[in-house]
C-alpha cells in the first residue's frame, strides 16, 4: 500500500519534470526562432552590408543600391510623427489620470483608446490618404493646389492638400502609435504615489501645479520610455506609409515636410517584393541597419527604465 | 493683492484643464473619423452600379481587376484571412500560451532575465523584416519538405504571423496568469498536488479569461496583419483550405490596389474602401470580445 502510494506520487513528479521539460523545449522553439531569423538574414546580407549602402540612393543596379532616401525619409517622418505624438498623447494621459471625473465620458475615452490600440495600422493610412493626404477633395489635387504659399525647394513652403508628403507620413504615424503612448504614459503617471500629489495639494498648489511641478518630473523616465518605444514602433511602421503612398524610388533627400519620401521599410518591402535574388540580398543589408538602429532605440528605453527605477521614491 | 494671484492659478488651472480634455478628444475624433471615411467610401462603393451589396456580401467571387468580368464577393478575401490567421494562431497560442506558464511559474529569475528581453526583441521587430523572412527563408524550408507549395502561401505568411504573434499572447497570458492570488496556489498544494496539477489545473483554468482575452487581441493583430501577407501570400482571391496555396487576404488586396495605378475614382479603388471597412469591423469586434472578456476575469478577483 505505502509503497504503491509512493510510485504513484513519483510517476506524478516525472510527469512534473516532463512538463517542465516540455515548456523548456517550446520556449525554446521561441527563442531559436529569434536566432534563425537574425543568422538567416545576417547571412543573406553579407557583401552588401557597408558604407556604400547607406550614402548611396536606390537604384536598378543591386550593387549600386542604398538607403540614404529612405533614412532620410524615416528621420523626417519619424521626428513629425514624435512631435506630434508624445505631447497629445502625454496630455491625453495626463486628462485621464489627473482631470477626468470618472463619468461616462471618461470611460467612453477609455474604451475607445484601447479600441484604436487594435485597430490595423493600414486602416489608419486608408484615414491618413482620404483625411490628410488628399483632404477629400476639397482643396484640389498636388499638382494645382488650392492653397501654395513659397518655393517648392525651399524649407519654409506651404501647400493644401497636404499630398502624399512627408507631414502626411508623421501625422498618419502619429494617429498609429498614440494610442501605444497614452497606455504606457497613463501607467506612468499612475505609479507616482499619492502621497506627493496630497503633501503638493495640501501646500496650496492647483491640480495643474501639482501636475506640472510634481506628478510629472516622477512620472517623466517612464513617459519617455513609453516615447521611445512607440518610436521604435513608427520607425518599423511600413503599411500605413504605403496606402499614404509614399513612394518607392526617391533619388533625392527632402527639402521640406512637403516632399515625397520614402522610409526604410518601405525600401524594404520593395527590394524584397522583386524577383531578382540580389535585391533580396541588399534588403538583408537594409534591415540589418534597420534592427541595430531599432535595437539602440530599445536599449536606450532599457537603460532609462533601469536607472530611474532605483531612483524613485517608493 | 492677495485675492489675485489663486484666481490667477485658477484661471491657469482651468486653462490647463481644457487643453488636455481637448488632446483627450482627438483620440474620439479619430475614431470618428475612421468610421465616417469608411462608411462613407463603402456607401458611395455599394452605390455603384456594376456592384451590389448582397453580392459582396454572398459573393465567393473577387475579380476586380479583370476588364469586363468583375466580381465583387468579398468571400475569398476573407477565406485568405482566415487561413493565414488559423495558421498564425495554431503556433501562437500554443507556444505562446505554454512560454507565459514557463515564465510566470517555473522560470528561475536568471532564465526571466534572459527570456524577457528576447520576447521583447522579437515583439519589437518591424513586419516588414518577418515578411522578408517568410520569403526568403520559411517558403524555401517549405518547399524542401512538401511538394506542392506555391512560391507565395498562406502557410509561410501564416507561421510567421504566428511568431511575430507569440510576444503578444506571451506577455498579456503571463499578466494575467501572475495576477492570479497566491492563495489559489497555496490551497492546491496543501491538498498535496505537483506543481504541475497546480498550473495546469488551478492557476491556469483561474487565469483563462485572460489568457482567452490575450489569444482573441494576438488573433485581431494577425488578421490586420499586412506586410508579411502582402510578401509572403500572393496576390491571388481565391476560396481554398490549402495552406500550400497562394492567397489574398483583406489586407494584401488593399495594398495591391494603393501600390497600383489605378486612378482615384475607379471601381476597383472604392472597393479597397468596402475591404477596409469589412476588416475594421472584423478586428473590432475581436478587440471588443477580448476586453470583455478580460472585464469579467477582473472582476472576478479583486
Amino acid at each position: 500500500m505505502n509503497s504503491k502510494k509512493k510510485r504513484n506520487h513519483s510517476a506524478k513528479q516525472i510527469q512534473d519534470k516532463l512538463f517542465i521539460c516540455f515548456c523548456v523545449a517550446v520556449t525554446f522553439l521561441s527563442v531559436s526562432a529569434l536566432v534563425v531569423l537574425l543568422v538567416t538574414i545576417a547571412k543573406q546580407s553579407v557583401g552588401h552590408l557597408d558604407f556604400d549602402l547607406l550614402t548611396s540612393y536606390p537604384s536598378r543596379h543591386p550593387e549600386k543600391a542604398g538607403i540614404k532616401a529612405a533614412m532620410w525619409g524615416t528621420v523626417w517622418v519619424c521626428t513629425i510623427c514624435v512631435l506630434i505624438a508624445i505631447p497629445i498623447g502625454t496630455a491625453t494621459s495626463i486628462y485621464l489620470e489627473e482631470f477626468a471625473r470618472k463619468n461616462k465620458l471618461t470611460r467612453f475615452i477609455e474604451l475607445n483608446i484601447s479600441n484604436l490600440a487594435g485597430v490595423p495600422s493600414i486602416v489608419y493610412g486608408i484615414l491618413g490618404l482620404t483625411v490628410f493626404a488628399r483632404m477629400f477633395g476639397v482643396f484640389g489635387t498636388v499638382n494645382d493646389p488650392f492653397v501654395e504659399v513659397g518655393d517648392p525647394t525651399s524649407f519654409w513652403y506651404f501647400r493644401l492638400p497636404l499630398g502624399s508628403s512627408i507631414i502626411v507620413g508623421g501625422l498618419t504615424l502619429a494617429l498609429v502609435v498614440l494610442p501605444i503612448i497614452i497606455v504606457s504614459s497613463r501607467e506612468a503617471i499612475r505609479s507616482v504615489p499619492n502621497s506627493l500629489r496630497e503633501a503638493s495639494l495640501a501646500i496650496g498648489a492647483t491640480k495643474w501645479e501639482t501636475v506640472r511641478k510634481v506628478v510629472l518630473p516622477q512620472a517623466a523616465p517612464g513617459i519617455l520610455t513609453g516615447a521611445i518605444l512607440s518610436t521604435s514602433r513608427a520607425i518599423g511602421e511600413a503599411a500605413p506609409l504605403l496606402v499614404i503612398g509614399g513612394f518607392l524610388f526617391i533619388r533625392f533627400t527632402p527639402a521640406n515636410v512637403f516632399d515625397d519620401f520614402t522610409a526604410m521599410p518601405l525600401q524594404i518591402y520593395n527590394w524584397a517584393s522583386r524577383p531578382q535574388e540580389e535585391f533580396h540580398a541588399v534588403a538583408a543589408a537594409a534591415i540589418i541597419v534597420l534592427l541595430i538602429l531599432l535595437l539602440l532605440f530599445n536599449g536606450t528605453a532599457a537603460i532609462i527604465r533601469y536607472k530611474f527605477q532605483k531612483v524613485k521614491i517608493k | 493683492m492677495n485675492q489675485k494671484k489663486p484666481s490667477i492659478k485658477r484661471v491657469k488651472n482651468t486653462f490647463a484643464r481644457m487643453i488636455l480634455a481637448s488632446a483627450a478628444t482627438i483620440s474620439i475624433v479619430t475614431t470618428i473619423g475612421i468610421v465616417c471615411v469608411l462608411g462613407n467610401e463603402a456607401y458611395s462603393f455599394f452605390a455603384l452600379p456594376e456592384v451590389s451589396f448582397v453580392e459582396f456580401v454572398t459573393g465567393l467571387k473577387w475579380s476586380p481587376l479583370l476588364g469586363n468580368e468583375k466580381h465583387f464577393g468579398i468571400w475569398p478575401l476573407i477565406c485568405g484571412t482566415l487561413l493565414v490567421t488559423c495558421v498564425a494562431a495554431l503556433i501562437a497560442i500554443p507556444c505562446g500560451i505554454v512560454t507565459a506558464i514557463f515564465l510566470a511559474e517555473y522560470a528561475p529569475l536568471k532564465v526571466r532575465a534572459v527570456l524577457k528581453p528576447v520576447l521583447e526583441i522579437l515583439a519589437g521587430i518591424p513586419t516588414v523584416v518577418y515578411g522578408f523572412f517568410a520569403l526568403t527563408v520559411i517558403t524555401p524550408s517549405l518547399q524542401s519538405i512538401f511538394s506542392g507549395i506555391d512560391v507565395y502561401n498562406a502557410l509561410s505568411a501564416g507561421i510567421a504571423v504566428g511568431i511575430m504573434c507569440i510576444p503578444i499572447v506571451t506577455s498579456m497570458s503571463e499578466d494575467s496568469i501572475q495576477s492570479v492570488p497566491n492563495s489559489l496556489r497555496e490551497g492546491a498544494y496543501a491538498l498535496g498536488s505537483t506543481k504541475l496539477e497546480t498550473s495546469l489545473k488551478v492557476v491556469f483554468p483561474a487565469a483563462l479569461s485572460g489568457v482567452m482575452s490575450a489569444c482573441l487581441l494576438s488573433i485581431a493583430r494577425a488578421v490586420g496583419e499586412t506586410m508579411i501577407v502582402a510578401l509572403a501570400a500572393g496576390n491571388l482571391a481565391q476560396l481554398t483550405l490549402n495552406p500550400g496555396n497562394q492567397v489574398q487576404t483583406m489586407t494584401a488586396y488593399m495594398v495591391q490596389i494603393f501600390l497600383g495605378d489605378t486612378d482615384a475614382v475607379g471601381v476597383e479603388y472604392k472597393s479597397s474602401y468596402a475591404v477596409a471597412a469589412t476588416l475594421f469591423i472584423m478586428t473590432l469586434l475581436l478587440t471588443w470580445i477580448g476586453h470583455n472578456v478580460s472585464k469579467k476575469y477582473k472582476e472576478e478577483y479583486s
